[in-house]
């Protein structure tokens, strides 16, 4: 195991790789027997990357994610996190992790709500009250402090849980369909300030979505995934440029984009019944 | 004026039902004696005397509701509170007994419910043991506890409160258990990625995911602890107290005494039932609580 650290460890400087996974393969012990969640996975994300990962339910995809923040084990294979296996990656406290829903405590404001991980890591108040307003400020919060989650719409809950991910400045962000509850419009406009925080922040993030035009304008490379046994089956890199207004959703380079998404995902036979 | 409509009316109609269904059950119940003394008295009374006196009896079978009230009344505000036919002289020394043995009671909830959740080893043995706890009938295993802890030297306010203590732990431990269980796997996983210990885990996510769990099972247990302390006052031979008042009004058939004590009995269950709420309800409104 140490001799696979090492080695992921040399690699990853070279190719300056956040998550390297390698044969990764993940069997669940069921009540009906084992169920193949993953099967042969080799992904290397590197610093900075915007990586989405699509497929229909059941290919996997938040169980990679969940691979990667250490909440499942794999039983096949070998997976690094800078270097690190998952489990002291999480213990570096190495990702933010956002979930499907905004996950809030009901009992704390969002502003305790978003401290919450940096009272954990025990940072000094002063520290805290810094780190609270800077993010705050980051995903269009401010002013909302005191309110409490009940009192905030579902777009705003899903920021602050955003927030709270990034408060303490892991470098790599793990997105797990943190929009899928949320309507179109209120969609569009946090995929637009999605976009502007990760240029601004040059973090690394590993995206789960089952919304194709979603993968295309964030992603700078889409992963699709197809189901049973779930895989990889085609990796693309977008060729859109950095600077991503709305209306890039209607060009031809991002509609030929979304075709090969969509060739990807039948070729996986995810539209099969 | 909502409040009055929605609230007030219904409550005070089914007042009114009880009300009217007790005078008629006081007058059927009273009749027969009411009837024998007449008779012996070789009095023919119209009927409407007849149910004036079968509703002021002395010590009737079945005292009529003004019967109570007035000696409630009588016993709870016109005499000095350290007065031993006082009402609230007895509902205070019920009432010391029930607040100690409750206290004690949510402690030991708290504290089975935390070994419960924690300790894999009590998970598995404890609960059936503390179901059974609840089956034996408390008017069986009061004296026993009365008795053992006279014979080693505790008398007094504490076997009391024990006996309270005995009934009220049970809801506390219950949804104590079901409350720290109570957040949900993404709350979990999200405490597991900022890689939280068990006690911050505990501190800052069960324990404020219990609290209405603690609250709702508290209400249960004060009203519990009050039956406790009133059962533990039966076969002590207490000289004060409403469990006393009871015993002593059945002595020598002093039912206007007794139903009077069952009142203060359960104004004082009511009074310790609503100030749990009530502080519940301040505890949830400065937790966030959405007001209802």
């Amino acid at each position: 195991m140490l001799m696979t650290v090492n080695q992921a460890t040399a690699t990853s400087v070279e190719r300056n790789a956040v998550v390297e996974a390698r044969q990764l393969g993940l069997t669940f012990q069921t009540n009906d027997g084992p169920v193949r969640a993953l099967s042969d996975v080799n992904l290397t994300i590197n610093k900075g990357e915007f990586v989405s990962f699509i497929g229909p339910s059941g290919c996997g995809k938040t169980t990679f994610l969940r691979v990667i923040a250490d909440l499942e084990q794999p039983t096949e294979g070998t997976i690094s996190i800078n270097g690190m296996t998952p489990e002291q990656a999480r213990q570096a406290r190495a990702y933010g992790y956002v979930f499907q829903a905004a996950a809030l405590f009901p009992w704390r404001t969002i502003e305790n709500n978003v401290g919450l991980p940096l009272e954990i890591i025990g940072l000094s108040k002063a520290e805290q009250q810094a780190r609270i307003k800077r993010t705050m400020d980051l995903v269009n919060l401010t002013g909302f402090e005191k309110k409490y989650p009940w009192q905030l719409s579902g777009g705003m809950q899903q920021r602050a849980s955003i927030a709270r991910a990034l408060a303490f400045d892991a470098d790599l962000l793990l997105m797990d369909e943190p929009f899928g509850a949320l309507d179109e419009i209120v969609r569009d406009h946090l995929n637009e300030q999605l976009l502007r925080l990760w240029r601004q922040t040059n973090k690394t993030i590993c995206f789960v979505t089952h919304s194709i035009p979603e993968a295309v304008y964030l992603s700078t490379r889409i992963v699709v995934m197809s189901p049973r046994p779930g895989r990889v089956t085609d990796v693309i890199e977008s060729t859109l440029p950095a600077e991503r207004p709305l209306d890039i959703r209607e060009s031809p380079e991002f509609l030929a984009i979304a075709a090969r998404v969509r060739d990807g995902l039948r070729a996986g036979h995810s539209y099969e019944d | 004026m909502d409040r009055l409509r929605d609230r007030v009316f219904p409550v005070v109609a089914i007042l009114l039902v009880i009300v009217a269904a007790w005078y008629a059950f006081a007058v059927y119940m009273n009749a027969p004696f009411q009837r024998d003394l007449d008779r012996r008295a070789g009095l023919t009374p119209g009927t409407v005397e007849f149910i004036g006196k079968t509703l002021s009896q002395p010590k009737p079978t079945m005292p009529a509701p003004h019967q109570v009230a007035q000696n409630f009344f009588e016993n709870t505000f016109l005499r000095k509170v350290t007065s031993a036919r006082s009402l609230v002289y007895h509902s205070w020394v019920t009432l010391s007994s029930t607040l100690l043995g409750f206290t004690f009671g949510t402690a030991l909830g708290i504290l089975i419910a935390v070994g419960i959740v924690h300790v894999i080893a009590l998970d598995r043995s404890l609960m059936p043991w503390i179901i059974a706890s609840q089956t034996i009938p408390i008017l069986a295993v009061a004296p026993m506890i009365i008795v053992v802890l006279a014979a080693i030297g505790v008398t007094g306010l504490i076997p009391k409160a024990l006996i309270s203590t005995y009934l009220s732990f049970f809801p506390v431990a219950v949804g104590m258990v079901k409350g720290l269980r109570s957040p949900d796997l993404m709350h979990l996983d999200l405490m597991h990625t900022y890689n939280a210990s068990k006690s911050q885990t505990f501190w800052k996510l069960r324990v404020p995911a219990s609290v209405p769990f603690l609250f709702a099972s508290m209400k249960v247990a004060v009203a519990a602890s009050l039956v406790g302390a009133i059962v533990g006052e039966l076969p002590t031979g207490a000289v004060a107290g409403i469990g006393a008042k009871l015993l002593a009004g059945s002595y020598y058939s002093q039912t206007i005494d007794m139903w009077a004590a069952l009142v203060a009995g359960s104004v004082v269950a009511a009074l310790l039932v609503v100030l749990v709420g009530f502080v519940g309800r301040l505890v949830e409104r400065s937790m966030g609580g959405r007001p209802a």
